[in-house]
C-alpha cells in the first residue's frame, strides 16, 4: 500500500492535519461513555476495519516523514531524550531487528530488509536511507542500534529489562511523550516510574499489570490504549519544555476549540524481545483535533460524555483542568444524547 | 502533572545489621552516627570487629576494625568508592544521614554494582532535598521549600516527591509554566 | 482470544552423548527459521504417547542464534513419570512433536560484572546456551560443573575445549572432587551473580551456603527441573467448565484438566512461574503444595493452588476452572 506522506509541522505554525481517511483509522480509546483506569491489555493482533491503526503491528501512516523530522529537531535540542544504560546493548539489537522486520514486511513499497547471515541491508525510501551494516557490530552504524532505528520509526520506544521479579526502564527514545522525562525515569522500576499516576495504585492496576507483563511471551505481543489531550498538534509535550508549551493551555477559547484542542491517543504495545529477554514498550502517538473528531458522530457523543464525567484527579493529572469546561461546552453541541454502540470503532 | 501526594519516593528501611554479612561497611553523615549507636545497643558490639566505619561530621563513639573520618562529603564518597572497588560479595552497606547524603552515597554504591536492595538506609537529620530541574538538568542542593528557585536557570520549581535513584534527586518542574509570574510564595516543606 | 504460536518440528537427530543422556535435535516442518532466544530459555514439548499427550519443559542447549534447529538433552530418569522414558525408548528420528515458543525463566542478570554458573548433572543444559551467548556478547563467566562420574557426565570435554580450563572447572563425585562452594563464594567481587541448576538438594545446599556468606537474594538464581510428584488419585470438580475429572496417581491436576479438553494457563509446568495459579473453591482433604511460587500465607489460606505440581491429599477438590 503506497502511503502519501505529508509535509507538515508539529511546532511553530502547526500545519499538521489528518486526511479524511486518516481520521477514520484513528485508534479512538473509549469503548464506553465513561473512562476509568484498567489493565485493559489485549493481544496485539490485527483488528478493526481494513486500514485501521490495528492492521499492522507496527503502524506507519501519512505523518511518518514529518514526525521523523520533528524527532530529529527534538534530539538536536536535547540529546538526553535518547539514552541507553550500558547493559542494554542486546535489547537495542533486538529492537532494531523487530522494527526493521515489521516495517519491511508490512510496507514493502517503502522499506526493504535483506539479511545475509549477519550482513544486513536496510533501505528506507521515504527518508532516503540505504544502509549496509553488520548485525551485532555497532561500529557499522552511524548511531547505536536503538537510536538508529527509532529515528526511523513513529512513536516512543522504551526497552525494559526484566530482573528481580520487576521491570526496569533501562533504555528509551522519548520525543513524543505526554509529559514524562526519560532522563529522570531511566533506571526506575515499573512501580516507580508509574509513581506519579493518581488513583491507579490504590486500585491495584499496576500490581496486576506487572504480574501480567512478567509472563509476557515471545510471539504474543499485547496492546492497550492510553489517552490525554494536547493544545495544538504538538508532539513534544515533554516536561523539559513545559515552560515553553505550558502557556498553550491558556489559549483555548470557545471559538478555537475545534482547531486547537486535540485528543492525543497512545497505542501502546509490548513485545517480548528474544535475545535479551527484555520487553519493548512502544508508545505510538496519534493526534486528532476536535473538528476532525466530531466528523464521526459516535465519537463526538462519546468523547463529550467521557470528558464531562471524568474524575477531577484524572483530569488534573492529565493536565486538562484549564480547558476542560470550554471543551466540554463546545462538544455538548455535537452530542444529541442518542445512545452509542459499545466498542471503539466508528459506526 | 502537578499533582501533589504522589507515591514514588525512597523508603528508608532502617540500619538493621544483617547477621549473614561477612563484612559491614558504614557510610555515616552528621546525625547518622546515632543510627549506628542504636544498632550497637540492639545487637551488641561484635559486628564491629568486621566493620569499616566511614563518617563525616561527629565521630562514632564505638571501636570498630576500621574507622575513618572525612572532612567533607565528597571526600567520604571518594573513599567509599575505593572501599567498594576492593569489597567482596558478602559485604553489606549501611548508609545513614540526610536524604541528600544517602542519595549520593547510594549512587556511588550502585555504580560499583551493589544491588540497591542490599543497601540498608536510615534517615537522620534534616529533610532538605537535592532537586533536579527537569528543564536545565541542574541540581540544586539543600532545598527546604516548595516552590524553590533553580539555582542554575532561575525558574520557579514545584518540588515533587518523584525521586530518581540514578540522579539522587527529586524532580523539580516549573510551577508557573502555564501562567508565568503566578508562582505561589515558597513554603517550608523539608526542614 | 488465544493466539497459537506453537511450532511443529521433526526429530532430525538423536545422539547418545553419555550414559543415560540423549540429545534431540528438532527442525521445523515448515522450513521457516526457528525464533532466536535468550540463554536459559526452555520450550514445552508436546508429544503423543498412545492415548496420552505429554507436555514437558526442556531447557534449550543449542546456540541461541542458531535458527535452523533447537537441541535439548534429556537424562533417562529412573523414577520417570514416563516423559524421559518415552523420549529415550519410544521417540525416533523422523517423528513429529509440537514445541512452544521459547520461554526464559532463568535469564542472566545483564548488569552482572561476573557470572558464576554451577551445574549438577543434567543441569548443565541451560548453561550451555547461556555460555554460547555470553561468549559472543563478551560476558565474564565461570562454570563449575559437578558430575557423578565421567561416563554419565555430558559435554564436559566439549565445554573445557571450547571455553578453556580457566573458565570451565569439572568436579567428579566418583573421584571425590567436589565444588568448593564456601571458598568460591567467599572470594568474589561485588556485582557477581550465582546461578545454580541441578538436583534440588544441590540447589538448596548452595543457596543456603550463599545466604550465610552474605550474598543478597538478588544475586542468587536457580532453576529447578521440578517434576510433579505422584500421589493418591482424587476427584477435581471444575466449577466453570461444569466438569468432574479424576486426577490420576502419576498425573498432575494440570495434565488431568488438559486431558479433559480444557485449556488452562501454564508457562513453566514446574511450580515456579505463577501462571497456573488457580482458586480453590472447596476441598475435602489437605492441599499438598509442591510449588516454589506461593507465599507461605497463600499456602495456608487454602484458597490457592499451583495446578502444575500441587495435589490434594483427600477425596475431592473444587477449582475455579
Amino acid at each position: 500500500m503506497n502511503i502519501k506522506f505529508k509535509q507538515e509541522t508539529f511546532r511553530g505554525d502547526f500545519t499538521y492535519r489528518n486526511s479524511p481517511e486518516n481520521i477514520m483509522r484513528f485508534p479512538f480509546p473509549f469503548h464506553e461513555d465513561k473512562y476509568m483506569y484498567a489493565v485493559n491489555m489485549e493481544p496485539h493482533v490485527p483488528a478493526g476495519p481494513k486500514g485501521y491503526a490495528f492492521e499492522h503491528m507496527i503502524d506507519v501512516d501519512e505523518h511518518y516523514v514529518s514526525e521523523m523530522q520533528d524527532r530529529a529537531l527534538v534530539l538536536k535540542e536535547d540529546p538526553l531524550r535518547c539514552q541507553a544504560l550500558p547493559h542494554m546493548m542486546a535489547g537495542q539489537w533486538d529492537t532494531l531487528e523487530l522494527l526493521m522486520e515489521q516495517q519491511a514486511a508490512n510496507y514493502p513499497e517503502h522499506f526493504s530488509l535483506t539479511k545475509n547471515a549477519d550482513q544486513w541491508h536496510w533501505v528506507n525510501r521515504p527518508l532516503g536511507i540505504d544502509q549496509k551494516f553488520t548485525y551485532g557490530d555497532a561500529s557499522t552504524l552511524p548511531y547505536e542500534p536503538m537510536e538508529y532505528i527509532t529515528r526511523q520509526a513513529q512513536g516512543d520506544f522504551c526497552i525494559v529489562d526484566q530482573r528481580d521479579g520487576n521491570l526496569w526502564m533501562d533504555a528509551g527514545m522519548v520525543t513524543t511523550q505526554a509529559d514524562w522525562s526519560l532522563d529522570f525515569d531511566i533506571g526506575m522500576n515499573f512501580l516507580e516510574w508509574h509513581g506519579p499516576v493518581p488513583l491507579a495504585h490504590q486500585m491495584g492496576v499496576f500490581d496486576r499489570a506487572l504480574k501480567f507483563l512478567l509472563n509476557l511471551q515471545q510471539g504474543k505481543p499485547v496492546r492497550r490504549l492510553n489517552w490525554t489531550m494536547t493544545i495544538n498538534p504538538r508532539l513534544d509535550t515533554s516536561p523539559e519544555n513545559y515552560h515553553k508549551w505550558g502557556t498553550d493551555r491558556l489559549t483555548v477559547t470557545p471559538e478555537n476549540v475545534g482547531d486547537k484542542v486535540h485528543l492525543r491517543c497512545e497505542l501502546q504495545s509490548l513485545w517480548r524481545l528474544p535475545r535479551s529477554n527484555a520487553i519493548l514498550f512502544v508508545i505510538r502517538c496519534y493526534l486528532l483535533k476536535m473538528d476532525e473528531l466530531v466528523t464521526v458522530p459516535k465519537w463526538a457523543r462519546r468523547f463529550h460524555r467521557v470528558l464531562r464525567d471524568l474524575p477531577n484527579e484524572l483530569a488534573d493529572y492529565k493536565g486538562l483542568t484549564r480547558f476542560r469546561p470550554t471543551t466540554v461546552e463546545w462538544l455538548s453541541k455535537h452530542d444529541d444524547g442518542l445512545p452509542t454502540s459499545p466498542g471503539i470503532f466508528p459506526e | 502533572m502537578l499533582v501533589q501526594g504522589i507515591k514514588s519516593r525512597p523508603v528508608y528501611t532502617g540500619l538493621t545489621i544483617d547477621p549473614n554479612a561477612r563484612r559491614h561497611l558504614f557510610a555515616l553523615e552528621g546525625k547518622g552516627v546515632d543510627a549506628l549507636h542504636d544498632q550497637v545497643k540492639i545487637h551488641g558490639p561484635d559486628f564491629l570487629k568486621v566493620s569499616d566505619i566511614l563518617s563525616v561530621g561527629p565521630l562514632a563513639t564505638v571501636q570498630a576494625d576500621i574507622m575513618w573520618s572525612a572532612p567533607t562529603i565528597p571526600v567520604l564518597l571518594n573513599r567509599l568508592r575505593i572501599n567498594l572497588i576492593n569489597a567482596k560479595m558478602g559485604t553489606r552497606l549501611y548508609l545513614a544521614g540526610t536524604e541528600g547524603f544517602i542519595g549520593q552515597a547510594m549512587k556511588v554504591a550502585l555504580d560499583q554494582d551493589i544491588d540497591f536492595n542490599s543497601i540498608l538506609t536510615e534517615h537522620r537529620g534534616s529533610r532538605a532535598r537535592r532537586v533536579q530541574c527537569v528543564h536545565c538538568k541542574g541540581i540544586t542542593d539543600d532545598v527546604k521549600t516548595s516552590p524553590c528557585v533553580c539555582t542554575h536557570c532561575g525558574l520557579n520549581l514545584l518540588v515533587r516527591d518523584h525521586y530518581s535513584r540514578r540522579l539522587a534527586a527529586f524532580q523539580g518542574v516549573c510551577i508557573d509554566a502555564e501562567e508565568p509570574g503566578t508562582a505561589p510564595p515558597p513554603v517550608e516543606m523539608f526542614p | 482470544m488465544t493466539v497459537n504460536t506453537e511450532m511443529h518440528v521433526r526429530v532430525a537427530k538423536i545422539t547418545q552423548v553419555a550414559e543415560r543422556v540423549k540429545r534431540f535435535r528438532f527442525e521445523r516442518l515448515d522450513g521457516k527459521p526457528l525464533p532466536v532466544f535468550s540463554g536459559g530459555a526452555h520450550v514445552v514439548v508436546a508429544m503423543r504417547d498412545g492415548d496420552l499427550l505429554r507436555r514437558n519443559p526442556y531447557s534449550l542447549m543449542s546456540s541461541p542464534q542458531d535458527q535452523s534447529a533447537y537441541e535439548i538433552s534429556v537424562l533417562r530418569v529412573e523414577q520417570s513419570r514416563g516423559g524421559s522414558a518415552f523420549l529415550h525408548e519410544k521417540l525416533t528420528q523422523g517423528d513429529t512433536v509440537i514445541i512452544s515458543q521459547p520461554i526464559n525463566l532463568f535469564p542472566h542478570d545483564v548488569r552482572g560484572r561476573k557470572h558464576i554458573f554451577m551445574a549438577g548433572g543434567i543441569g548443565i543444559t541451560p548453561f550451555m546456551a547461556m555460555m554460547d551467548q555470553m561468549a559472543r556478547e563478551g560476558g565474564n563467566f565461570e562454570l563449575h560443573y559437578a558430575l557423578r562420574d565421567r561416563q554419565h557426565g555430558a559435554y564436559w570435554q566439549d565445554l573445557t575445549e571450547r571455553y578453556g580450563a580457566h573458565r570451565v572447572k569439572i568436579y567428579v563425585d566418583a573421584e571425590k572432587l567436589f565444588i568448593p562452594v564456601e571458598a568460591l563464594l567467599s572470594n568474589q567481587p561485588l556485582g557477581t551473580h550465582l546461578y545454580v541448576c541441578g538436583p534440588a538438594g544441590m540447589i538448596d545446599g548452595v543457596m543456603n551456603k550463599a545466604t550465610h556468606l552474605g550474598w543478597p537474594k538478588q544475586n542468587l538464581h536457580s532453576e529447578r527441573f521440578l517434576a510433579p510428584p505422584p500421589g493418591k488419585s482424587f476427584t477435581a470438580k471444575l466449577k466453570r467448565s461444569n466438569k468432574t475429572i479424576t486426577v490420576g496417581t502419576h498425573q498432575s491436576i494440570l495434565e488431568a484438566v488438559e486431558a479433559a479438553g480444557i485449556d488452562a494457563p501454564y508457562l513453566c509446568r514446574g511450580g515456579a512461574c505463577g501462571q497456573c495459579e488457580t482458586t480453590v473453591l472447596a476441598c475435602d482433604g489437605t492441599l499438598e503444595h509442591n510449588d516454589i511460587y506461593l507465599e507461605p500465607d497463600d499456602k495456608t489460606s487454602g484458597t490457592k493452588i499451583m495446578i502444575c505440581v500441587s495435589r490434594l491429599k483427600g477425596d475431592e477438590i473444587t477449582l475455579d476452572l
